[in-house]
Formats: structure tokens, C-alpha cells, sequence
């Protein structure tokens, strides 16, 4: 089940103002993605993991968001320190693994766990709603809040759909195979959730053209600045400025 | 498919932010006040179909659909796919914020290929043709996203040459099966909605 099991939850880092989240979310992963030293992104190894234990999150949940990106991790660390070239640090089989080449899937493996970390700890502890609200105060395209908001709406509604489908051809003894007729039968509950998704956005459509819907959308959420959020815009910009302080130069 | 974060170089995260950006511009100006529900519904329907699992052989892999987005949607497939990865990436942290860009632009941009290259054939009297030109376009459209992948990997540094051929390789069983899916879905929708491949 798709769940926002993160967001409602209470902490110092849930009511820091999303406003101040997503900017800072967008400050902080950009710059320990662009950074090309490992100086700076353990800075932000150190700020990220910070803030996760300041969110009071389940760490076990945590640890899971962890796992997709780290299996791609996996796999760099098995390929990069036997493709770069440089001074070799040791042999398997014959294959000279490189220097460089752990240094490098070093790197990109704190880079990419901080990162997630990062939106672990300010962007998901956000309902999408108040990151689309977030989105609008912060002159982001109408319009494309307006999509996320309304593909948020009914993600759960088509998942249940989803769901109900799979049921359904369980009863009727469907079982999963490397066939044909698996893929046959994905395709057609594929379908047919395209079908409703379909005929309910016309349904949708018309209920909001009877509501007087003209192509604006109104946010109506509003996000009142508080002191302590004042404190945490000092707290991060301190962490964002210490990190382009250490950033030494030298991209890959 | 996603890039993850934290390996490529700010020249491609740019460019892919870049692409992601004028696709996502003209996808919104064609998206009027009678084609938002449209649009919004079907990218939720992308991404719950996202979550459907088939096996392959000992693994399984998830439906991409990219090619399908793009014959129902256009241009709009740009916003429709950056929607789903941003929400996937909030939901589950696949993906993420700084990839977003590319992420987008390797799914988006096949779409918008294939919406032009097989909207004909798609929709064409002589069953063979919609047969062929569905498979193509399912088969070509992770195809061409695969491609790209590889090439944003290769760009940020030749030690990941070898990695971006290895990702390109492994993707082509991926390709047959959405070709395959593709071909159900397109002759399902026929049968049960054609009005919805006609618009």
C-alpha cells in the first residue's frame, strides 16, 4: 500500500514551516550532488543524519527508503573499481580493482545516501498536499502543482482499483508466471485500470466545471511563519554555507 | 528506471534539467482547463501501474508504460511523468530531487517520440499494423530511456562506461515484455474504450 507514513507524525522537524523544507531540500541535495570532494558531502552526511534523528522517524522505515538506492550502489561497487583506471589496490580473478575506483564509488555511495537521507528528513515528513501548497506560495508553475495535487488525490483512489483487480483475478486462480498468458493478464488489468482512470477523469472534470472550475486553482492553505522557524532558516543556511565553505574543487 | 542520486556530473544534471524543463513547458501550456483531470488521473494511473510486478524468469520487473503515456498524452507526458517521479520520490525515495531532471527527460522524452512516431499506426484499420506498430513502440520507448540512461553515465565519467553498457544490456529482456504489454493494453483498449486512443 502506498502510505505517507512519514508525514503525520510530530517532531521539531515536522513543524519546521514546508516552505523552509523544500527550499532548504532543494539548497542542501543540490549542493552535495554537485560537490566533487568528499569534504562537503560528509559535512552533509553529518547534517542529514542529524536531522533524521531530530524528525523522531521509525528507524527501521528509514533504513528501508535506504535499500533501492543503495542496490544501484551495489552494483557501482561492483563494476567502477575495476573499470577506472589508476594505481591498483588489489586483484580478483586476475582483475586489478583501482585506487580511484573505490574512492569514486565511495563517494557517490555517501553523496546518494545522504541525498536520500536529506528527503527522508525534510521532504517526506510533508504531506504531499502541504508540499504542493509549499510549491505554489514558492512561485512554482500553477499548473504543475495544480497536476501534482490532483494525481496525488487519486493515487490512492487507483491503487484501491488496482488492488481490488488483483483480487479479483486471484479468485479466479490467476497465478504468476514467465508466460504469455501473465503477461497477457497484467496488460489487461493494466488496461482496464486505464479504462476508469479514464471515465473518472471525465466524471471528475465535470464535477469541477460544475463547481466553477475555469483553469485557476486556489491554494487556500496558508503558512504562517513562526519564530522557531526563523531559528531553523539560521540553522540550515549556517549548514549550507559551512558546506560551500569546505566544497574544495575537483569534479570527477 | 531511475538515475539514482549523487553520481552524475553537474553538466548532466543540468542538461537533464534543462531538457526536463522545456518539455515540461510545452506540455503545460498544452494542458488547458478541459484536459487537467485528463492528464492528472492518467499520471496517477501511470504510477499505480508502475507498482505492477511481472516476473521475468528468477526477477521480476515493474511496467514502465512510458510508451503508452505518450500515445495518450503528448506533450503532456513531460509534466504527467515529472508528477509520478516526484511523487514516487516522496512516497518510496526512488529516484530523487536533484535526478529529478533527468529522470524525467529519459522517461518523458521516448514518450513524446512515440506519441509522433506510432500515433498512425496505432490507430490504423489494418490489425497487423496496430499489432506491429504497438510493439515498437512499447519495445522502443524503454529502448530509447535505456539508451539515454546509459548515455548520462557515460558522459559523467568513462569509469562508467562500463556500467552504462552493462545497464543498456540488461534492459533489453525489459524491452520485449513492454513491447508484449504493450500490444495487450493497446488491443484491450481498443476492444473496450477506442474513443480513448482516437483524442
Amino acid at each position: 500500500m502506498i502510505s505517507e507514513e512519514l508525514a503525520f507524525r510530530d517532531s521539531a522537524v515536522h513543524r519546521i514551516d514546508p516552505r523552509v523544507r523544500l527550499v532548504f531540500a532543494l539548497l542542501l541535495c543540490f549542493a552535495t550532488a554537485l560537490s566533487g570532494s568528499f569534504a562537503a558531502p560528509l559535512l552533509a552526511l553529518g547534517c542529514a543524519t542529524g536531522l533524521v534523528a531530530l524528525s523522531c522517524l521509525p528507524l527501521f522505515t528509514v533504513a528501508r527508503r535506504l535499500v533501492p538506492v543503495n542496490i544501484f550502489m551495489l552494483f557501482l561497487w561492483l563494476v567502477l573499481p575495476f573499470t577506472h583506471f589508476g594505481e591498483p589496490a588489489f586483484k580478483i580473478m586476475g582483475l586489478a580493482a583501482s585506487k580511484q575506483g573505490i574512492e569514486l564509488a565511495a563517494l557517490v555511495t555517501i553523496k546518494a545516501n545522504t541525498i536520500v537521507l536529506f528527503m527522508v528528513a525534510l521532504v517526506s515528513t510533508m504531506s504531499v498536499a502541504a508540499l504542493g501548497h509549499a510549491a505554489h506560495r514558492l512561485y512554482f508553475p500553477e499548473k504543475l502543482v495544480h497536476l501534482l495535487l490532483l494525481t496525488y488525490r487519486y493515487v490512492f483512489v487507483l491503487e484501491s482499483e488496482y488492488r481490488q483487480l488483483v483480487r479479483a483475478a486471484k479468485m479466479r486462480s490467476f497465478a504468476p508466471a514467465s508466460n504469455l498468458h501473465t503477461y497477457k493478464t497484467y496488460s489487461y488489468l493494466a488496461g482496464m485500470l486505464l479504462v476508469r482512470a479514464h471515465s473518472r477523469a471525465r466524471r471528475v472534470h465535470q464535477a469541477m466545471v460544475c463547481r466553477g472550475f475555469s483553469g485557476v486553482y486556489h491554494c487556500l492553505d496558508s503558512f504562517a511563519f513562526r519564530k522557531a522557524d526563523w531559528v531553523w532558516v539560521g540553522i540550515l543556511s549556517l549548514f549550507f554555507m559551512a558546506m560551500i565553505g569546505v566544497w574544495i574543487e575537483g569534479p570527477y | 528506471m531511475h538515475i539514482s542520486e549523487g553520481i552524475l556530473s553537474p553538466t548532466v544534471l543540468a542538461v537533464g534539467w534543462a531538457a526536463a524543463g522545456a518539455g515540461i513547458a510545452i506540455g503545460i501550456r498544452k494542458l488547458d482547463a478541459d484536459s487537467m483531470a485528463r492528464a492528472g488521473i492518467l499520471s496517477a494511473a501511470f504510477f499505480v501501474a508502475s507498482l505492477i510486478h511481472v516476473p521475468m524468469g528468477f526477477a521480476s520487473v515493474h511496467l514502465i508504460l512510458n510508451g503508452l503515456v505518450g500515445l495518450l498524452l503528448g506533450w503532456a507526458a513531460f509534466p504527467a511523468i515529472f508528477t509520478a517521479l516526484a511523487l514516487q520520490a516522496v512516497f518510496f525515495q526512488f529516484g530523487g530531487l536533484t535526478t529529478l531532471g533527468v529522470n524525467t527527460t529519459l522517461m518523458a522524452l521516448p514518450a513524446v517520440v512515440c506519441h509522433y512516431a506510432f500515433k498512425g499506426a496505432v490507430r490504423s484499420q489494418k490489425p497487423r499494423l496496430v499489432i506491429a506498430g504497438s510493439f515498437v513502440c512499447g519495445f522502443f520507448a524503454v529502448g530509447l530511456a535505456a539508451i539515454i540512461f546509459g548515455a548520462a553515465l557515460a558522459a559523467t565519467g568513462e569509469a562508467f562506461f562500463q556500467a552504462a553498457v552493462i545497464t543498456v544490456a540488461a534492459h533489453v529482456p525489459v524491452m520485449v515484455i513492454e513491447g508484449l504489454v504493450t500490444v495487450f493494453c493497446i488491443q484491450f483498449l481498443l476492444r473496450v474504450d477506442p474513443a480513448m486512443l482516437s483524442k
